[in-house]
This record gives C-alpha cells, structure tokens and sequence, in this order.
C-alpha cells in the first residue's frame, strides 16, 4: 500500500513535468512576441529589448524552460504580462470560486443522476425509463455552452428567478452549477440505472425480500447502498471533467473563478497565466484520479492496490 | 517674450460652463453612486504601466498630471499646473503647480514628485509602454539605456515649481504631460509596493481606490480633499468585472448596472437602437480612430502605385459601414475628422471598380493576381475582409483571407515580407493624444516600417519625414493653424502614394442608465476612454 502510494505520487509528478514541457513548448511557438506586447504599441525597439532581456525572453528555449521549472519550485509562478499581478495570487483569489462551483456541480450531477437512474431502474422497460434515458443522454451529448445560455435565458431572463450571471450568494450559484453537473448527470443516471438492475438480481436481495422487509427497506438500506459503492469512486475523475468545463460554464456565467481567468488569458495570450492554469488544472486531475484509486479498494475490499 | 496661459480661474470658468446642463455645476448635489461593468479583469492602474482602453479612464480618476482637456473636448487646459511658461526657442517649459494638492495618502504633492514620476517612466526598469513618448526631454537617452537614474532636462526650481527641457523643439510636449504615462504618483508608496503599485494605485486623482477584489471587482471612493472643489460628483463607483457584455445589456436593462463599459454588443446594436425605452439612454460620439487596409509596399504586386490606387477604387466602403450596422463614417484619409488637421475638402479616390480595373491593366495584371488579406478573427472583421474579398475580386484580384488571433496580424504585420494586405478592424490606431503627428510616426513614417513595428505597410517617404519633424518643431501656439495646415497637407500627400485604403471612422455608442446625469459629452468624451467619470452625477439624490 505504501510503496503504492508512493509509485503514484512519482507518477503524478513525472505526468506534471510532461504537461508542464508540451504546455511550454506550445505557448512558445505561438508567432506572437511577449515582450512587443508588453511594451504595447508606441514603444521604441529599445524599450522592447530591455523587456525581453528583463524578462529572460532572449534566453534559448531550453534554459527558459528550466528558469521556469526553477522558479515553480519555489512556488513562483511568475508574473502575468498583462496583468501585472503574481499568478499565484490571481489563481488562489479565483479558486475558491471554482471549488464552490465544482462542489455545487457534483451535488446536482448526484442528485439528478441518481434520482433519475434509481426511477428508470425500478421502471425498467416503460415509457418513463425511456424518457429518462433520453433526457439523460441528451445531458451527455448537449454543449456546456448551449445549455448555459439556454437556462441563463429561460430562467434568469425571462422568468427572472435568477440573478443573470455573477457570484456571491445562493442563488447565484444554482444555474451554473446545474450547467456544468447536468454532463455527468446523464453518465451517472445510466450508470446507476445498470447498478441498480445489476444489485436488483442479486441473492441477497431475494433474501431481504424472503424475510419480509419493506419494499423501501429493500430498497434503500439494501439495494442502493451496493449500487452506489462503483459511482462513488467516479466523483473524483469527474474533477477532470470540470476542469475542462470551468472555462465554458465560468465564462457563460461571469463566475468568477480560474476557468474564466484562463478564458481571458488565452484571449490575451496572457503565457504566465496560461502556464499557471493549466498547471493548476493538470495537478487538481492527478489528484482526483488518485482519490478515486486510493477510496476504491475501501468501498470494495476486492480491489487491492499494488 | 514668455507667454502665459489659462489659469486656474479662467478654466474652472470653461469648466462650469461646460457643465451647465440642466443647472450650473454648482447646483448639482454631491452624492450616489453607480455601477459600470466590464468583460474582462482590468489590469493595472499604474499610470506608467496601464495601456488599454478599460484601465485608461480609471486612471484619470485616480491620478493627475500636469495637463489635460477640458471635460468632454480635446482642447488642452492646465491641471496639476496652475500655469506655465514656455522659453522663445520652444525648448522650457516652467510648470508652476497649484498649491495644496495632497496625495490619497494624505501627503503634500511638490514638483519633487514631479519629477520623480518622470524619471520612473523613462527607466527601463518600470517597463513602461510609454516611455518613447518622453524622447524630447534632454537626458532621456541616457536614462532609457539605464546609463543613469535621473533625467538631465527635468529640474526642480523650488517644491512648487518644475522646469522640463527638451532636447529638441516638440509641439505635442504640453499632450505628452497630459498622457497617463506623466501622472505624478507618490515615491513612498511606489517603493512600499513595487511591483504591486498598480494593485495599491495611490494618486491625487478625484477618486482613491477602495477595495479591489481580484476577478470580481473594484470600488473607486470620491477623494473629498480633491483639490477642484466640488468635483467629482458621485460618492462611489463600482467596477464590475467578468461580465459579458451581452449580458451587462440585460443587467442594465433591469436596472442592476448603470454603464456597461464594453459598449453595447454588436448583435444587439440594431434592437437596441430601435427600442424606444432604451434609445434615449444611448449616447453617440467620434473616435480618434481610422480602420484601414494597409497594403506593403515592399511586396510585389503593391510597390507598384498603379496597384495602390486600383484598390483604393475597388472597396465599397459604403457596404462595410452597412456591414457594421451604421457604427462608423466613410473615410478617405487618415486622419479622422475630429482631429485637427482633418482636411474637409479632399476628396479621396472614388469608388470606381471600371477605372480600378483600367489602373492594373495599366500596371502590367490585367488579369489581376492572387494576394492575402490578414484580419483579425473577431466579429465583425472576417465579414468586413468577406465584404473587401469580393470587392477585389470583381477587379480580378483573389485575395486569400488569413483569419488570425489579434497578436498574430500584428507580427505578421511587422514583418517586411509576410503580410501583403492587413484589415486594421480591432486593432486600427486610435489616437494616444488628439494630435496629428500622433497618426504619423509610429504608423506611417519611416520610424514605424521596422520589423516590429506597426507601420504595416512599410511605407517610408523621407521627404514627408522632413516636413512632420518641420511641424513638430512649430511650437508657438500662434502658429497652431500653419502646423495644422501642414499636417494636413501631409496626410493628402501619403493618400498620393496610397499605401492605405482609409475605410471608415468608428463611431462610438455609450449607453447609460436613466439615474446617470451630465453632459453627454462626457459619457463618449475622446480622452477618458470611454467616460469621464469624473463628471457623472446621479439623478436620485439631486
């Protein structure tokens, strides 16, 4: 188990090293120069030769890329260009917004999900089931945009229910989190509609029923709990999921966590900030992979870790 | 002979006359507050550093320099100066500042700071975007190359007195003092922050900075000891970030913002306008800008003029404006008609596909020739490029539309040979200060055809290099129009060679919401981009 733990933890740190490379590597082939940008449109070629110098922009690629790696280990994550702000700060200000939105999102990804398998599983075969497996695949295949600006317009504009976009209290954090949980509603309702009809067959509920529980006992201290033990393990893979649905949901909604900061960087080609995103994102990943290989074998004790 | 002009008396005298709508300025209560919206954080509000059209007004607010215009005009007037004095050869200038101006922090602003502000600017060190606009004071190359920390020309006389030497004659001087890069910012306070000043702004402006809350928003507070009594108006401004526009257009509509900063967005101009609820709330005014098409005349077809003026007679300017909804005036030279210089009674090149196509016959392709337009790849641009695309193509030229993130157009642009024809839309030259020579150099002359530059078509006529350093050098006031004539005539001149295709002047759409007063000027003002909210009062507390 422990030498377990620490293969991966390695593992997790040789993944971050490689998305650090490709990430670097690609921002900087874009053709736009950093150091022109800076110094914006009126400066001499003077200025911006200083700029790059200051900057380290004159260094081959290489030694860039190791400065870079030199300082992240120190938890500098450098400047923004444009917003002349530490990355860390703009990030650690904007992340708990995102962790509310994420938490608001697996909420309503569980509830709905699972609500809507447990019906179509215990009406398996029927009009309903039908329905529900539909909606829920409609969830799965529909974009994160459409579906924002869809119930951002019904609901916030038309009906008024909702403030249109922003942060702060209660309210505002319904509509995006049901945007970027309704994806993972849909797997989750299929998923547990085939638990549920998996546990549903078992012998151990043929014994429940036999010694005369309730339908509802049946139901919910037996045959939900069982079928509930492979999802639980999915939450923390969802958190990729997210990490990609940020960007689309936050910007939708003007909420204003890192997704919406890395939006407006890369409208910007604003390279610390994107570097520091995207690094941010890739370890928020590992790890909720990591979670969910570390929770498993304790809801199933037929996993072992190795 | 030494001249002397506007004083504070007589300015604050233009100032309230400007103001008197619906009463005098004096009988509009202080008070309220309101709530402008924009897309994007706003970057710093370091005066030496801010560079965009969202943090530039902020700034007004927060700092002061010595110039800047009167309110909702491009006519220069004193500000932390109370007067000045220029030397005969045009190269001293005395500022004399007014007494009693303190910083937010509470301390005394002296010509020490003055100077202080200036030498920060011009070092390397700060990055600043606009330090080449200081180049005329003696001294500043020795301080941009960090050779040394102080500027030579820049002299304190005594704690209210600053004397600025300029190494050559410059006429635009007295707007370089009115640019944000001249605000006087606090010693103390730039070194306790560092690199963070421009999260911790603190100036002598009419408004402090309250609280900033990163990604969210920012909370101007009126500065009660500014030192133009009875200025600014409104108690509070709240900036909120992270709003897209459309959807400011909605908040405002339901009365939970007041501005929203980004303008109203395209796909709802047309609606907007009509609604006869919102169309009294819009306020429509000009822009130092010109959108272009800028051919290199290095690359092959475009060094022939020939080719030039044929497709300066191929573009229906006309359908782009329809394109865009109205929102801009057809050009046919560089310089926008706000500007002074403007030259009303030229004519431009017709629109004449028949004589375009005659043009390149005469240049040797008459079957015309496959070339590439760059735009950059943001509504509405691409369907402008379309609109050119098939204009040129009617006179045999097949333009290929290179559709590019704003960053990429522009180095391609500074490259001799990689973009032959560029669409300017999203990133034209609007003007840093209301001055002709300002649409010149870094565009048009010699000085901007470098690689990097932003003289995209890398047009370089030393003769009209000669005449704009002439004009730059007329610097008595007496002579304002004999350089603007000057100016003028240069302008005409580059349109000869045609290395532009002027296309349109943007117009600009502020929309505000009912509470909001003041003159309309200042809501589409051409300096405080784009308010001055200096001026705004609220309606509810009057």
């Amino acid at each position: 188990m422990v030498s377990y733990v620490i293969r991966r933890l390695l593992q997790s740190a040789l993944i971050l090293l490689g998305v650090s490379l490709v990430t670097f590597i690609l921002l900087y082939l874009i053709p736009a120069d950093p150091a022109r940008q800076i110094a914006g449109r009126s400066a001499t070629a003077q200025t911006v030769e200083n700029i790059r110098e200051q900057l380290g922009l004159n260094l081959p690629f290489y030694e860039q890329y190791v400065r870079y790696l030199l300082n992240l280990l120190q938890g500098d994550l450098g400047r923004s260009y444009l917003q002349k702000t530490e990355v860390s700060e703009l990030i650690a200000a904007r992340l708990p917004a995102t962790l509310l939105l994420m938490a608001g999102a697996i909420f309503c990804e569980l509830l709905i999900g699972l609500t809507m398998g447990l019906v179509a599983a215990l009406k398996r075969n029927t009009p309903t089931d039908t329905t529900l497996m539909v909606l829920s695949f409609t969830g799965v295949s529909s974009p994160q945009f459409v579906i924002g600006i869809l119930l951002l317009y019904v609901f916030a504009v038309q009906l008024g229910w909702f403030p249109i976009g922003g942060y702060g209290t209660f309210m505002h954090l319904v509509l995006p989190s049901l945007t970027l949980g309704l994806l993972g509603a849909g797997w989750y309702a299929r998923m547990m509609r085939s638990a549920m009809l998996d546990v549903l067959r078992q012998d151990f509920i043929r014994t429940a029923r036999a010694k005369g529980l309730k339908r509802v006992q049946v139901l919910f201290g037996h045959a939900v709990p069982n079928a509930l033990l492979p999802i639980i393990a999915m939450i923390g893979i969802d958190i990729g999921l997210f990490m990609s649905g940020i960007v689309v949901v936050e910007s939708v909604f003007g909420w204003p966590g890192i997704g919406q900061l890395a939006w407006q960087a890369i409208q910007r080609v604003d390279i610390p900030i994107i570097m520091g995103v995207t690094l941010v994102s890739a370890c928020a990943i590992v790890l909720g992979n990591f979670l969910a290989d570390m929770v498993a074998p304790l809801i199933d004790p037929r996993i072992k870790l190795r | 002979m030494k001249v002397r002009y506007l004083t504070g008396v007589a300015s604050a005298a233009l100032l309230a006359a400007t103001l008197a709508v619906p009463a005098s300025a004096e009988d509009i209560k202080q008070g309220g507050s309101m709530i402008v919206t924009y897309k994007d954080d706003v970057s710093t509000l370091d005066p030496a550093i801010g560079y965009d059209w969202q943090n530039w007004s902020m700034i007004k607010s927060l700092f002061d320099g010595l110039m800047d215009y009167e309110p909702g005009t491009t006519d220069l007037t004193t500000d932390l100066a109370e007067s000045y004095t220029i030397s005969e050869d045009g190269k001293t200038f005395t500022f004399k500042l007014r007494d009693g101006v303190t910083f937010h922090n509470g301390r005394k602003l002296t010509a020490e700071d003055v100077k202080y502000s200036l030498d920060r600017v011009v070092n390397p060190k700060t990055q600043s975007p606009g330090a080449g606009f200081f180049g005329s004071i003696k001294g500043y190359d020795a301080v941009a190359a960090g050779e040394a920390e102080s500027l030579d020309g820049v002299t304190v006389v005594d704690p209210l007195t600053v004397k600025i030497e300029l190494s050559r004659p410059d006429a635009t001087f007295l707007h370089v003092m009115a640019l944000n890069f001249s605000f006087v910012v606090p010693k103390e306070e730039v070194e306790k922050w560092g690199a963070d000043f421009g999260k911790h702004p603190v100036g002598s402006g009419a408004f402090s900075l309250e609280e900033w809350t990163l990604g969210q928003r920012l909370v101007f507070k009126r500065n009660a000891d500014y030192w133009r009594a009875g200025t600014p108006k409104l108690d509070q401004i709240t900036f909120e970030v992270g709003q897209e526009p459309v959807v400011a257009l909605l908040r405002m509509q339901r009365g939970e913002a007041d501005i929203p900063g980004d303008g109203i967005p395209p796909a709802k101009f047309l609606e907007v306008m009509k609604d006869p609820q919102s169309k009294d709330l819009i306020i429509e005014g000009g822009q130092l800008q010109t959108g272009y098409v800028s051919m290199n005349v290095k690359m092959p077809p475009f060094d022939k003029l020939e080719v030039r003026k044929a497709v300066n007679m191929a573009i229906n300017k006309e359908r782009i404006v329809r394109i865009i909804n109205g929102r801009a005036v057809v050009a046919n030279q560089p310089l926008p008609p706000s500007m002074p210089g403007y030259d009303k009674d030229y004519k431009g090149y017709p629109f004449d596909p028949e004589a375009a196509k005659k043009l390149l016959a005469e240049a040797g392709y008459p079957d015309g020739f496959e070339t590439e337009l760059y735009v950059y790849n943001t509504d509405p641009n691409p369907r402008i490029a379309q609109s050119i695309q098939a204009d040129l193509a009617a006179i045999g030229i097949k333009a290929e539309l290179k559709a590019l993130a704003q960053a990429n157009v522009i180095a391609a642009g500074g490259e001799a040979d990689q973009a032959p024809m560029i669409w300017s839309g999203g990133m034209a030259w609007i003007a840093d200060f209301p001055d002709p020579s300002n649409f010149y150099g870094p565009i048009l002359g010699c000085a901007g055809a470098v690689k990097g530059g932003w003289n995209w078509s890398w047009y370089c006529n030393e003769e009209l290099d000669k005449l704009a350093a002439e004009a730059d050098s007329i610097t008595d006031p007496a002579r304002k129009e004999e350089r603007e004539k000057l100016w003028g005539k240069i302008f005409t001149s580059i349109m000869d060679d045609a290395p532009w295709v002027p296309v349109f002047n943007e117009l600009r759409f502020t929309m505000r919401s009912d509470r909001l007063g003041g003159p309309d000027a200042i809501f589409v003002d051409p300096v405080h981009i784009p308010v001055n909210y200096d001026y705004v009062w609220a309606k509810d507390v009057q």
